[in-house]
C-alpha cells in the first residue's frame, strides 16, 4: 500500500454511533455546575457586587480564590482569571457562580448586581486605537529601499476583513476536579501542555499536583488553542474551593460573544510600477487584538511573514501592528492572519491586472518564487517550488480558453495563489516548542503513540498512526493512540500551525525507524524522539531575519461565481484548486482538509459577517451568523503534485490552514469582475455590493 | 411531574417538568448522549431524534409534547440494518471528522432517503440543509448519500 492510499479512520464507527464521550457527555460523580459572572461594560472599575445572601449549595469562585497568580500564561501574562478591581471588555469573566442545581444557579445568578465606574476612554476602532498610540507591538521590515528603484505610477488600495468565529460544533467546556491534592482539568481543547503551563504558573503548583486530560474534541480551528486556558484555570480554582468537579461548558451564545475569533483587519498596500511592471511593493496590516495581546503578535508574524505570498520583487516594505481595543479578544483561527494578509494581497494582484489590463495569471508569473530565492525576510526557500507546474496544471482544470470566452456579465472568475508555512515561525519549534514524542513498544508486540498532540475532527489519530505503521511496515491495528493526558504523555507541542503531521508525525517517523529492527523483541521498549531544527533553518528573532518557516505549502484556487443581477445574491458554482502539500498521508484525509478548507474560506468570503457595537459582538447565535449550509457549496475541483519534503515524514508537509486561506480572495475578485467595481471588504454580502453600486 | 412516553421501544417514566427540554431528559435522565446540543435554537440539527415518525431538533420540544408518543435517537437507530449501511457509506465516503454533528446527520441521511428514494441533487441539498457540519464541506457526506443511493438503501 502507498502511503497516499485511502485507509478507514480509526475514530469514526465510534462517532456515527454516538458512543463517543465528549466533555458534555462524561458522567462525574457529584458534579457541580458553573456559570460565568461576566462585565456588561466595555471599560470601567468595578466599584461594587452586591451577591444576594450566600444560599446552601452556592458558591461564588472569583479572583480571591486564585492562591497565587491572578494570570492566565500564554506568551505574556496580561490578562487576569477573574477580573479584580477593572474591566477592559463586554463579557469579561468576574467570577463563577457554582452549584449542583441549574436552575437555583440562574435564580442566584438573576439577583447579582455589579455596580461599575464607566471609563469613557473605550476604544472601539483601530484607527482610534492607532492614533491614541495604543499598539501592543509593531514590526517592521524590507528588502531594498525605494530610492533604489525607479517607477512611474503607484498603484494604492485599503482593505478591510471583520471578525469569523470559528463555530466548532461542540461549544468550549471543561471540567476541574480535585483529589488526592491533584487538580486536573479536563476539556475539549488543543494544547494539553498550554494549559498545564497556565496551570503550574497561576496555581504555583508543579506537574505531579497538575493534570490535564483532553477530552474527544468536536472541531476547534484555532479556537480551542488558547482560550481554554482561562476556562480551565477558573474551573481548577472553582474545583480546588467546592472540593467537587466542576463543570464550566458555555451555551452557544456565550461563545459565540465572548470567546476568541478571527482579528479584524486593515491593510494598505501600493504597488510601485514601472512600464507596467512591478518593481516594488509596500505593505501595512493593523489586526485589533482586544484589550489583551493573549496570542495577537504571533497572528501578526504570521500576517506579515506570508505577505508577500508567491511572489518577489525588488523593493518590499512591510510593516504590521496589533492594536489594543476594548472589543473582544482575538486569537488563533485557523489560518492564523494569514487569511487577512493574503485576502488582502491576492486580491490586489487581481485588481492590479484589470489596472494594467494584463491577464491575472500572466501578471503574476514572471514574480513566482523558485528554490534558492531569497524570502522577504532574507531568508532562502530550500525546497522545490512548482508554481508554474501548478498554475499549467489549473488552466488545465479549468480550461482557461473557456473561462477567457465567458460572455455572461453575471458569470465571473477570481484567483489566488497562495503560501502556507508548517510549523512555528522562525525557530520558535526549536527554543520555544522543543517537542518530544514516545513510541512504546509493549512486551506483546503492541505500539502506543505518546503525544501531547489532539485529534480535532483532522484526522490526527489516523494520520499518525498509518506513518508509525507505515515506517514500522506493521499492521495498523496493532498501533494505539494514548488519549493526551499530561500524567501519560511527553510535550509534543499544541496542536496548531498545521505542525502535526510534519513535525510530529516527522518525530514519530524518525522514532519508529529506530524502533524497527527490535520488533521481535520481547522486551518493553521506549523510544524518546527530540525536535532538530533542520541545519538550514537560521532565523534571527530579533532582527526578524531568516527562514520564517521550515518549508511551505503552496495552493491555487480559482472561483467561478454567479452574482444575480436583481438581488447580488452571490452563488460560488465552483472551487478549481491545485495543491502542493508535499506526499499526502492519506488522499482521504487531505481532501476532507481541501472540502472543509475551502468551505470555511467561502463562508468568510461571503456569508460570515460579524460585528461589534460599543464591545458587543452583535451575531452571536446560528440564526444571526451564518455559515454555509448544504445548500451555499460549489462544486470543489481539486487536485496535487507530489513534491516530497525531505524532513517531513514520507515527503509530508502542512496541510490543515493552507485550504481555507485562498478561497476569499479568489471569490472577491470573481465577484469583481461581474460588477466592474472594487469591493475591498470582506465578507462580500448583498448588501455590501449594493453599497458599492451605488457609490458615486 | 410524571410524563410517561416510549423511549428506544421501551415504555419510560420520567419525574420533571413539563416544560423541560426532550433533548435534557434523553441525555440527563438516560444518559443517551449520542445525542447532541449544537445550538440550542434548531438551526443546527445536531439533536434530532424521531418523535413518532416525525424527525425534530430535541432542543425545540417540551417533554409535555411527546407524552405516550415514541421517541427514537441514534442510540436504537444504530441497531437498525439500514443504520448499518449508512454507517459503512460514512466510513468509506470519510464522512466524519468531528463527529459531532454526525448522528444527527445521519438520522437525517436515513429520513431524506426515506423521503426519496432516488434523490436528485438538489433533494439531497435540500434535505440536509438543516444539519449543519463545520469540518466537512459536505462533500464526503454527499458521496456517502451517493453510495447509499447506488446500493439501493430501503432495500434492507
Amino acid at each position: 500500500m502507498k502511503i497516499t492510499d485511502h485507509v478507514d479512520r480509526v475514530d469514526v464507527r465510534d462517532k456515527l454511533k454516538g458512543v463517543t464521550r465528549y466533555i458534555e457527555d462524561i458522567v462525574f460523580e457529584d458534579l457541580h455546575y458553573a456559570r460565568t459572572l461576566r462585565s456588561t461594560i466595555p471599560k470601567g472599575k468595578i466599584v461594587k457586587i452586591d451577591y444576594p445572601p450566600i444560599e446552601e449549595g452556592i458558591t461564588i469562585v472569583d479572583h480571591t480564590d486564585v492562591c497565587y497568580k491572578n494570570e492566565v500564561a500564554m506568551i505574556l501574562k496580561d490578562m487576569p482569571i477573574f477580573a479584580s478591581e477593572s474591566v477592559n471588555y463586554v463579557g469579561e469573566p468576574i467570577s463563577l457562580i457554582v452549584g449542583k442545581d441549574k436552575d437555583q444557579i440562574i435564580r442566584y445568578y438573576n439577583q447579582i448586581k455589579i455596580t461599575y465606574e464607566n471609563d469613557s476612554s473605550a476604544i472601539f476602532t483601530m484607527d482610534e486605537g492607532f492614533e491614541k498610540g495604543e499598539i501592543f507591538s509593531e514590526h517592521t521590515f524590507n528588502v531594498g529601499s525605494l530610492e533604489d528603484i525607479t517607477y512611474d505610477d503607484c498603484f494604492v488600495q485599503e482593505y478591510e476583513t471583520g471578525y469569523q468565529e470559528q463555530v466548532y460544533m461542540e461549544k468550549q467546556g471543561v471540567v476541574g476536579t480535585f483529589e488526592d491534592d491533584i487538580v486536573t482539568v479536563y476539556g475539549s481543547l488543543q494544547c494539553p501542555y498550554y494549559v498545564l503551563n497556565a496551570m503550574k504558573h497561576a496555581l504555583n503548583l508543579d506537574e505531579t499536583k497538575v493534570r490535564v486530560i483532553q477530552t474527544p474534541t468536536g472541531g476547534a480551528f484555532g479556537g480551542k488553542e488558547e482560550y481554554p486556558s482561562l476556562m480551565a484555570l477558573q474551573v481548577a480554582v472553582a474545583a480546588m474551593k467546592v472540593k467537587k468537579p466542576v463543570r464550566l461548558i458555555f451555551d452557544r451564545r456565550e461563545d459565540m460573544a465572548f470567546t476568541t475569533k478571527r482579528h479584524p483587519s486593515k491593510s494598505i498596500i501600493k504597488t510601485y510600477l514601472n512600464n507596467k511592471k512591478i518593481v516594488g511593493m509596500s505593505f501595512e496590516i493593523n489586526l485589533d487584538s482586544g484589550p489583551y495581546i493573549g496570542l495577537s503578535d504571533v497572528v501578526l508574524q504570521r500576517a506579515i511573514f506570508t505577505m508577500m505570498g508567491c511572489y518577489m520583487f525588488d523593493f518590499i516594505k512591510v510593516t504590521g501592528r496589533t492594536i489594543k481595543t476594548n472589543n473582544i479578544f482575538t486569537g488563533a483561527f485557523r489560518g492564523f492572519g494569514a487569511p487577512q494578509s493574503m485576502y488582502a494581497l491576492e486580491l490586489h494582484m487581481n485588481q492590479l491586472g484589470r489596472y494594467l489590463d494584463i491577464d491575472p495569471i500572466d501578471l503574476r508569473r514572471p514574480y513566482f518564487v523558485k528554490k534558492g530565492d531569497k524570502t522577504s525576510t532574507n531568508g532562502i526557500f530550500n525546497e522545490d517550488i512548482y508554481l508554474d507546474k501548478m498554475t499549467d496544471m489549473l488552466l488545465d482544470l479549468i480550461d482557461y480558453e473557456t473561462v477567457e470566452c465567458e460572455d455572461d456579465p453575471n458569470i465571473g472568475y477570481g484567483f489566488s495563489f497562495i503560501p502556507h508555512g508548517g510549523g512555528f515561525t522562525g525557530d520558535g519549534e526549536a527554543v520555544h516548542i522543543k517537542a518530544e514524542v514516545h513510541l512504546k513498544k509493549d512486551c506483546d508486540g503492541d505500539i502506543h503513540i505518546l503525544i501531547s498532540n489532539v485529534e480535532m475532527g483532522q484526522g490526527a489519530i489516523t494520520a499518525l498512526s498509518k506513518i508509525v505503521a507505515s515506517a514500522l511496515d506493521y499492521p495498523m491495528e496493532r498501533i494505539f493512540y494514548q488519549q493526551p493526558d499530561t500524567f501519560k504523555v511527553p510535550d509534543s507541542g499544541p496542536t496548531v500551525a498545521s505542525r502535526t503531521t510534519m513535525v510530529v508525525g516527522g518525530l514519530l517517523y524518525k522514532a519508529a525507524l529506530k524502533l524497527k529492527n527490535q520488533l521481535d523483541s520481547k522486551e518493553e521498549i521506549l523510544i524518546k524522539e527530540y525536535f532538530k531544527q533542520p541545519d538550514y533553518v537560521k532565523w534571527n528573532q530579533d532582527k526578524l531575519e531568516g527562514n520564517a518557516y521550515m518549508a511551505y505549502s503552496w495552493s491555487i484556487i480559482m472561483a467561478r461565481v454567479e452574482v444575480d443581477p436583481l438581488t447580488y445574491e452571490v452563488n460560488c458554482t465552483d472551487i478549481y484548486g491545485i495543491y502542493d502539500v508535499g506526499v499526502p498521508i492519506d488522499e482521504r484525509l487531505l481532501l476532507g482538509q481541501i472540502h472543509g478548507g475551502v468551505i470555511q474560506g467561502l463562508g468568510y468570503g461571503l456569508l460570515e459577517k460579524m460585528t461589534s457595537e460599543k464591545g458587543l459582538i452583535q451575531q452571536h447565535s446560528f440564526s444571526n451568523y451564518v455559515i454555509p449550509t448544504t445548500c451555499d457549496i460549489p462544486n470543489i475541483h481539486s487536485e496535487w503534485i507530489m513534491n516530497k519534503y525531505v524532513d517531513g515524514p514520507f515527503g509530508a508537509k502542512a496541510v490543515g490552514e493552507l485550504t481555507l486561506v485562498g478561497v476569499a480572495p479568489a471569490v472577491a475578485s470573481a465577484v469583481e469582475q461581474v460588477i466592474n467595481k472594487r469591493i475591498n471588504k470582506l465578507p462580500v454580502t448583498p448588501e455590501l455590493i449594493l453599497e458599492v453600486l451605488n457609490e458615486d | 411531574m410524571k410524563i410517561k412516553f416510549e423511549l428506544n421501544h421501551e415504555f419510560v417514566e420520567v419525574e420533571t417538568t413539563l416544560s423541560k427540554r426532550l433533548l435534557d431528559v434523553i441525555r440527563e435522565d438516560f444518559d443517551l448522549i449520542g445525542t447532541k446540543e449544537g445550538c440550542a435554537e434548531g438551526e443546527c440539527g445536531a439533536c434530532l431524534v424521531y418523535v413518532d415518525d416525525l424527525l425534530v431538533n430535541s432542543c425545540l420540544v417540551p417533554i409535555a409534547n411527546v407524552v405516550d408518543k415514541h421517541v427514537v435517537t441514534i442510540e436504537a437507530f444504530s441497531k437498525t440494518d439500514g443504520y448499518q449501511k449508512i454507517e459503512d457509506a460514512f466510513v468509506k465516503a470519510g464522512a466524519v471528522q468531528c463527529g459531532y454533528c454526525t448522528p444527527g446527520m445521519v438520522m437525517a441521511v436515513h429520513e431524506l432517503l426515506k423521503q426519496y428514494p432516488n434523490p436528485t441533487v438538489e433533494e439531497v441539498k435540500e434535505g440536509l440543509s438543516g444539519n449543519l457540519c463545520r469540518c466537512t464541506g459536505y462533500q464526503s457526506i454527499f458521496e456517502a448519500v451517493n453510495l447509499l443511493i447506488e446500493g439501493g438503501y430501503l432495500d434492507v
